[in-house]
């Protein structure tokens, strides 16, 4: 690993000041981020911790209903305190890494790398959430841009993560048992005015919403409705763990599952 | 960079750079090489160190990210008199490991796991240790020590 400075601000606007450093990044638990390093695929010049911003850590119910939780909140404290206001959120939480990576990785660390096989991107897209940044709000449709792409500017930190909650959802895990990222994950959320169903793990362009499946569910919510849609598997992911056909059928498959767990 | 620490009940303070290890502060600087560096990778579990009550991997995080924490290694689990506290004479007891290289992240992972759930059932104990591998025991005789340790029953785990 390269050497770099270091820095730990205690507030969003020392923060954003610190990471005006040519190269300079934002450090969430490090959890991807450090090894990342390590392979000397990335060399900061500096790294900002996000550890140290009280205002950016927690779950909380807003006003309208909707859940928010900071950017460095740890996927332990999601697990545990969106359990009771958004509990698929919290379960997928809860299937992330392994208890040691989950008292470190954070949401904002997660969604800003936008690892095709990372579960909360499909979490934030099935929802629908809001992305809140220092400088703007983002939705999530227009968040995520292709594999380990965001619509995040240089410098720019992810403060908060606003999720409308379903009637209904459920986030399905096929695990790759050795890395414990998704080999695919289906993250499906009911809404009264229609269903989103987002796919992590299986192509190319990361993380997506599977729009067929979303117009056959709003005609008709159970797991047959799905019974005659395929996904192309030209764009899906191809690796030693398993083919684009087969990843393609494992996207039926886990959104079948979705359904049925949201009856 | 200049850090200090709590590390098993002590005040540390050291000098390390921005790239420095958690687990190679703790085993470099310190010379608690008890937490053992097994993958580098954040795979394997064996650098498993507590770090204000929680569990976490010391080789996926930075020493610096430590400074003023409170930490706890191997080095801390046995009695004031230097003898093996419960879970580590669980593991003996139990035959819960074989070349030992792993046994410190599973020791200081049991502890962080009995912590939150005293009483864990056999199935949260394995799913507990997802995170730690151990390529000798087969895994069995570490959860029957994890079951020893919190007092239940240790008659329903697959045979040693």
């Amino acid at each position: 690993m390269y050497n770099f400075e270091f820095e730990k601000p205690s507030t969003i606007a020392d923060a954003v000041a610190a990471l005006a450093t040519e190269d300079a990044q934002a450090l969430g638990g490090g959890q991807t981020l450090i090894p990342t390093l390590k392979q000397r695929l990335a060399a900061p010049s500096k790294l900002v911790s996000m550890g140290g911003i009280a205002e950016m850590q927690g779950v909380c119910v807003d006003d309208d209903g909707s859940v928010s939780v900071g950017g460095a909140t740890p996927h332990v404290a999601v697990a545990r305190d969106a359990a009771g206001s958004y509990p698929a959120l919290a379960a997928l939480a809860g299937q992330i890494g392994d208890p040691a990576v989950r008292n470190r990785g954070t949401i904002g660390g997660s969604v800003a790398n936008n690892d095709p096989a990372a579960c909360y991107p499909a979490g934030v897209l099935g929802s629908g959430a809001t992305v809140v940044t220092n400088a703007r709000q983002i939705a999530a449709d227009d968040f995520f841009q292709g594999m380990f792409t965001t619509a995040l500017d240089e410098g720019e930190i992810i403060t908060s993560i606003r999720f409308p909650v379903p009637q209904a959802a459920s986030y399905q895990k096929f695990l790759q048992p050795a890395s414990r990222f998704a080999l695919v994950g289906v993250y499906l959320a009911r809404f009264t005015d229609g269903v989103r169903v987002a796919v992590t793990g299986a192509s190319e362009d990361g993380v997506f919403r599977w729009s067929e499946a979303e117009q056959a569910l709003n005609k008709e919510f159970r797991p047959d409705a799905l019974m005659d849609l395929r996904i192309n598997p030209a764009n899906m992911i191809a690796d030693l763990h398993g083919s684009k056909e087969y990843r393609a059928h494992l996207v039926s498959v886990m959104t079948k599952r979705a359904v049925e767990a949201c009856m | 960079m200049k850090i200090s620490m709590t590390v098993n009940g002590k005040a540390v303070s050291g000098e390390v750079e921005g790239r420095t290890l958690l687990s190679g502060f703790l085993r470099e600087q310190l010379s608690l090489t008890g937490t053992h560096v097994g993958c580098d990778t954040a795979q394997c579990g064996a650098c498993v160190v507590h770090v204000n009550g929680q569990a976490v991997k010391s080789c996926n995080m930075l020493a610096v990210e430590a400074d003023g924490a409170d930490v706890g290694t191997i080095e801390g689990q046995a009695n004031a008199d230097g003898s093996l506290n419960v879970i580590q004479q669980a593991f003996q007891d139990h035959h819960g490991l074989q070349c030992g290289f792993c046994t410190p992240g599973m020791v200081m992972s049991a502890a962080a796991l009995l912590k939150d759930n005293p009483r864990p059932s056999e199935a949260e104990i394995r799913k507990y240790l997802e995170g730690n591998l151990c390529r000798c025991t087969g895994y069995h005789n570490i959860v029957k020590a994890i079951m020893a340790a919190s007092g239940q029953d240790v008659g329903s785990i697959a045979a040693e």
